[in-house]
């Protein structure tokens, strides 16, 4: 993944609760092999109304989006965050967010930052006319004003992120516990190990 | 020296941590690794490009669900029919030819062993208790329901397991939903746990992995209990899990995958030791009156939306938290539904029985039950049962419940995803409201501008014959 330190720009002001994965990209797009171009998909049913935030201007392009509690619940589907990374998304301030989509942003170099349903709304209130910018190594996200925002975030992703670090990599550095762990596994709990070993054709 | 008690998932958590980092980052290992058409395409690429291999192609199996149309899939020459839209066809040629390039075991479209992957798992025997299995799909939850630590990844996460046979994770706090009582007459495990999500909420469960405990779990079948884990996602818990029993292990023993012989009997025993022990503590406890539970339906656009069918739409003013009231104007708006209108004088279009959810024996028994002798309202349009695997089908036919399902104007379709997620052909049309035994009322879920009402099978069934929804227990007594 691309290295992530601070992110500067305007705040696309959403603000709405639960918002779904069906919703940030609906299935019908989910019949791509690929990645890319997910962005014309991102959040279609929000976009077809009227005077809906993505259409002002001001926040063409804008990296951050700022939305309610529980962003990114239901589907597992990591095409939700391909797709607000084709439309420019780099960051998304919610009060809180569904595991799965914290963890699909974060491998995509998403920052999803939490932070308390006031210093949202602080945040909504301000994004409507100025920048906001987050600072993943300070943990903290800051507004042209006086707001000062401090955020927590997992040591171990906070350390990918900002390094740009492939977990895979990483993990395959592991090999010799995995191996290990596998050696154990087949003397305990050998049944785990040889599913194909049992196989017979359903009677 | 007595250990600390733990609970049911710290258990199975323990028994799978590889390493753990200093920051409280874990190694887990997976034991099995569930793999469909929509999102695997990008992991398999990416270990291409990489020139990566699956470490344990024997821990994985593939078939495709979400994107295969339900209609005949074979022409009357035995013959393919292909796939219509060239999108999905090459989906679903992809997996055809990334599984056996990477070694897995590939179950065809046409195989009868085919079906939802949260359905093929169990039934195959692939999902076992005590084992992690994850799947690229939140409703990998179900597999909880045979005492499996089971949970839905992202592409990225599927690249990870497919390359390391391990994730990354941190340990999710424990919460225990303890129901007690026994369910009423007519009440299922559907309406148990979206009633459960009515009360926790879409995000009661963030951050925690859910055991369902009390006695009404120990009575239900494998099916019910498959049917209450699925839907621990839309609680907001990546996992849900029931401790496994012999309820589990009658249903396990002798299926194609299951352990044989001595290794049978020594993972029984161990299965048997994964059971929370007494004096364990969870984060969360949540404790439900199973009296309190009628035939439950969704009325709005999330999940948490749900009331008794004996109940009328809420007013939005009847939430505390502004913002809900919001999203409650926002969902009626979408569902075309007046606050004070009874949920008995909804009418309904269209039916849907199946999904991962609900699309088992027990499900179409329970749907067959109520049609049997009937026949679908003149204004339901469309009604389909979709079967969850070829074997579910098969035994449907072999009970003759497809007849049943005809004979009261249901199409009787090839399994798979279906009407659940508007992906694959099964769309419900714009503006039109669906009786389904889905997992997810979303806005545009079933299709751009579908109207969804989740039920369990007996209440969409009863839904099609009344034309509206309808408590299934005037029905039944008829």
């Amino acid at each position: 993944m691309d290295k992530v330190t601070v992110i500067i720009g305007r705040a696309i002001p959403l603000g709405l609760k639960n918002v779904d994965t069906d919703v940030i990209i609906p299935a019908h797009w989910l019949k791509t092999v690929s990645r890319e171009g997910l962005g014309k998909g991102a959040f279609e049913t929000i976009r077809q109304a009227p005077g809906n935030p993505f259409d002002v201007e001001d926040f063409a392009g804008a990296p951050i989006l700022i939305a309610g509690d529980n962003f990114g619940c239901g589907s597992s589907r990591e095409h939700a965050a391909w797709a607000m990374l084709d439309m420019g998304l780099r960051a998304v301030i919610a009060p809180s967010f569904s595991d799965i989509f914290a963890g699909n942003a974060f491998k995509n170099g998403i920052l999803a930052v939490e932070l308390p349903q006031e210093q949202v709304d602080r945040l909504l209130e301000v994004a409507k006319t100025d920048t906001i910018t987050l600072d993943l190594e300070n943990q903290v996200v800051t507004t042209p004003y006086q707001d000062r925002f401090a955020f927590e975030i997992d040591p171990f992703r906070k350390h990918c992120m900002l390094e740009g670090l492939d977990e895979i990599g990483l993990t395959l550095k592991r090999d010799e516990a995995i191996e290990t762990h596998e050696q154990s596994r087949a003397g305990s709990l050998p049944w785990l190990d040889a599913p194909q070993s049992y196989r017979r054709d359903a009677a | 020296m007595a250990s600390k008690p733990r609970t049911l998932y710290e258990k199975i958590w323990d028994a799978h941590v590889v390493e753990r980092q200093d920051d409280g980052t874990c190694l887990v290992y997976i034991d099995r690794h569930l793999v469909h058409e929509v999102t695997s395409p990008q992991a398999f690429e990416a270990l291409r490009v990489a020139g990566r291999k699956v470490r344990r192609p024997d821990l994985t199996l593939a078939v495709p669900d979400h994107n295969v149309p339900t209609t005949a899939r074979l022409a009357a020459d035995g013959s393919r029919i292909p796939i219509a839209d060239p999108q999905s066809a090459a989906q679903l040629a992809a997996l055809e030819k990334n599984a056996p390039e990477f070694g897995i075991r590939y179950i065809d479209a046409v195989a009868r062993e085919q079906g939802i992957v949260h359905v093929v798992g169990p039934e195959q025997g692939f999902s076992l208790p005590g084992a992690t299995i994850v799947c690229g799909d939140s409703h990998t939850a179900a597999h909880g329901g045979i005492g499996a630590l089971a949970f839905g990844i992202g592409t990225s996460e599927v690249e990870h397991v497919l390359a390391t046979q391990t994730l990354l994770l941190r340990q999710s706090k424990s919460m225990e939903v303890r129901v007690e009582g026994a369910l009423s007459a007519g009440v299922t495990p559907k309406d148990l746990i979206l009633h459960i999500i009515g009360v926790i909420g879409t995000a009661g469960g963030t951050g925690h992995v859910i055991e369902y405990r009390g006695k009404v779990f120990e009575k239900m079948s494998v099916e019910g209990r498959l049917t209450v884990c699925n839907m621990s996602i839309e609680g907001g818990a990546r996992a849900g899990i029931i401790a496994p029993d012999d309820t589990v292990f009658r249903y396990l023993e002798g299926r194609p995958y299951s352990p044989k012989g001595g290794d049978w009997d020594r993972a029984v025993e161990w299965w048997r030791s994964l059971a929370t022990d007494e004096g364990a503590v969870f984060d969360k406890s949540v404790v439900i009156d199973a009296a309190d539970i009628e035939p439950t339906v969704s009325w709005g656009t999330s999940p948490e939306d749900v009331v008794a069918i004996g109940d009328t739409v809420p007013s939005p003013d009847s939430f505390t938290d502004p913002s809900k009231q919001d999203a409650a104007r926002k969902s009626l708006d979408y569902m075309g539904l007046e606050p004070g209108t009874p949920l008995e004088d909804v009418a309904i279009e269209n039916v849907f029985i199946g999904s991962c959810t609900n699309s088992r024996i027990e499900d179409l028994r329970a749907a067959a039950a109520v049609l049997k002798g009937r026949t679908k309202a003149a204004n339901v349009r469309w009604a389909i049962a979709v079967p969850g695997s070829g074997l579910v089908k098969q035994q449907a036919e072999d009970e003759g419940l497809d007849r049943i399902f005809t004979d009261a104007g249901f199409e009787w379709r090839e399994p798979g995803c279906s009407a659940c997620l508007a992906m694959n052909p099964d769309k419900v049309p714009p503006g039109e409201r669906c009786a389904s035994t889905s997992n997810r009322n979303f806005v545009g879920r079933q299709g751009p501008g579908a109207r969804t009402h989740l039920m369990s099978p007996a209440m969409a069934a009863a839904a099609a014959v009344a034309g509206h929804l309808v408590d299934v227990r005037k029905l039944s007594g008829g």
